[in-house]
């Protein structure tokens, strides 16, 4: 899973096209401050067969893969969200084929009118499981690839799966779905990136998100190992819109602009608890995918209150909605509306104050830690550190203290 | 937009797209894989008799005839399809 995943595109791609729409002036609303949960995604399992080096989930996330919710709290969370008002079901993890109820939380999730997506490896995938799935009325699948090489494959991932994925892709096509990939972008696939669309074409992709990486979990961890070149950044972008004038609308192309290269930070999540809700595998709400690493908050959790309470009451989703909790340079800044100060959790990782401008603002104060953190990643001796693969073990070792090992200038365990 | 509707055309909603009517939002949407639209009223008539049988002609007629006191809607009805074919959320079937 990136952090980047397609939620975020989701929405802001939605309100591209009202804001386009209504300056068509062709009928259809805006609504920019939306304050329903539009898009629920459901981090079901924090399991994974894979390891993958730029995985956003928490570094601690062997703690929450004891305590999973039943499938009966599930299908209580869809309904209680749908009731707020989520359309937009992303199915995801970890792995969320590694559990064995997804078929029956497809059927309520179709019941209920969701527009939903299994967000997968591909790992798990059967012909069996994917036509109860067919049948129980999973709208899409969107599939993870990693590179064109099994190599490059194999080693990101820390696992062999490249000719298993290549069968998947086939076998979700096959049954008539939408062909969705999702390529998290980093040092060792950006060169690649002519190939990888060619790839997606070959594979016959409706849709294709390149995510560049972004630093959260593992992929904060490993940051100097997986950050390109910002001239390998432009390159990239520059193939992309290549391929989308080839390709026109026979696939769309998402490119997810990675911030540590651009001067303006992206309004997270379209703005905290404005559209988006998580549920978490233990059933922690949260409104952005690493808002545990924040201070002070305490997350509300389905077992205890409801989605609803969540939503609108908890003090946890109202703590950064508005402006009201900003700070000088944000306060008085005329961006603010455009990007709301970017993301807390990475101001808070890096900085160690939550409130503070999104240290990828060229106008922050701590602007200086990004430039550093570019600097690092093309310093040899760091760059060459090993891997820290996300694995239960390494896990482990992070969630008792045993390791701090390269987290050690981040203000939360990220 | 260069997508010339004729009155004999007849449009479905593109493949992996739904339409549905949000009760949460008051309004009906167009969901699809990475993203969702949310019509309002003018918009939402129109696509909701969209279905691979209507031809624009008898859409345009269904909705004078619904709408009576609505003024040149024809110019709006033919720019809602434009946009939607544009966008890619109709597919033309004949």
């Amino acid at each position: 899973m990136t952090q980047a995943s397609l939620g975020e595109s989701v929405v802001q791609k939605a309100i591209k096209n009202e804001k386009q729409v209504q300056a068509q002036n062709n009928g259809v609303a805006a609504n920019i401050t939306q304050t329903q949960p539009l898009w629920l995604l459901a981090e079901i399992t924090y399991r994974c067969p894979l390891h993958c080096a730029f995985c956003y989930n928490p570094t601690d996330y062997d703690k929450h893969t004891h305590n999973e919710l039943s499938t009966e709290q599930w299908i209580q969370a869809l309904r209680d969200a749908r009731k707020l008002g989520a359309i937009q079901l992303g199915i995801s993890g970890g792995e969320p084929l590694l559990r064995d109820d997804i078929e029956e939380i497809v059927v309520e999730a179709h019941k209920l009118g969701y527009y939903s997506n299994l967000i997968t490896s591909g790992v798990g995938l059967t012909e069996k499981r994917i036509q109860a799935f067919k049948e129980g009325g999973l709208d899409h699948i969107q599939l993870s690839m990693h590179d064109i090489t099994e190599e490059i494959n194999n080693f990101i991932t820390n696992t062999k799966t490249f000719e298993l994925k290549k069968k998947v892709a086939a076998m979700i096509k096959s049954h008539g779905y939408p062909m969705v990939l999702n390529v998290v972008i980093h040092r060792y696939n950006i060169g690649h990136m002519r190939e990888i669309l060619e790839m997606a074409d070959a594979l016959g992709a409706d849709y294709i998100e390149l995510a560049n990486t972004q630093y959260y979990g593992w992929s904060l961890v490993n940051r100097n190992q997986l950050m390109p070149l910002k001239e390998q950044v432009d390159e990239a972008e520059k193939i992309t819109n290549e391929f989308r004038e080839k390709f026109g609308s026979k696939m769309k192309i998402f490119f997810v602009v990675p911030d540590y290269f651009s001067n303006r930070p992206k309004k997270c999540m379209n703005g905290w608890g404005e559209v988006f809700m998580i549920v978490t595998a233990n059933g922690d709400v949260l409104p952005c995918h690493s808002a545990r690493v924040l201070p002070g908050l305490e997350f509300p959790n389905v077992r205890e209150n409801g989605l609803e309470w969540a939503w609108k009451e908890s003090p946890a989703f109202n703590k950064y909605r508005g402006d009201d909790w900003m700070k000088e340079p944000c306060r008085t800044c005329p961006e603010k509306e455009n990007d709301l100060g970017g993301c807390r959790c990475q101001a808070f990782l890096l900085s160690g104050d939550a409130e503070s401008a999104d240290p990828v603002c060229s106008l922050s104060p701590n602007h200086y830690l990004i430039e550093k953190a570019i600097e690092d990643s093309k310093n040899p001796v760091l760059a060459s550190q090993p891997i820290i693969f996300r694995t239960d073990k390494n896990s482990k070792k992070y969630a008792s203290g045993e390791s701090t090992e390269r987290i050690e200038e981040f203000h939360a365990l990220p | 937009m260069e997508n010339n509707i004729q009155h004999s055309d007849i449009y479905a909603l593109a493949h992996h797209h739904r339409f549905q009517w949000e009760e949460a939002q008051q309004s009906y949407v167009i969901l699809f894989p990475e993203g969702m639209v949310k019509l309002h009223g003018g918009a939402g008539e129109v696509i909701k008799r969209v279905n691979g049988k209507a031809s624009v002609a008898d859409i345009v007629a269904d909705l004078k005839a619904a709408f009576p006191e609505a003024e040149g809607i024809e110019a709006d009805i033919i720019g809602m399809f434009e946009m939607a074919v544009g966008k890619a959320w109709l597919r033309k079937i004949n």
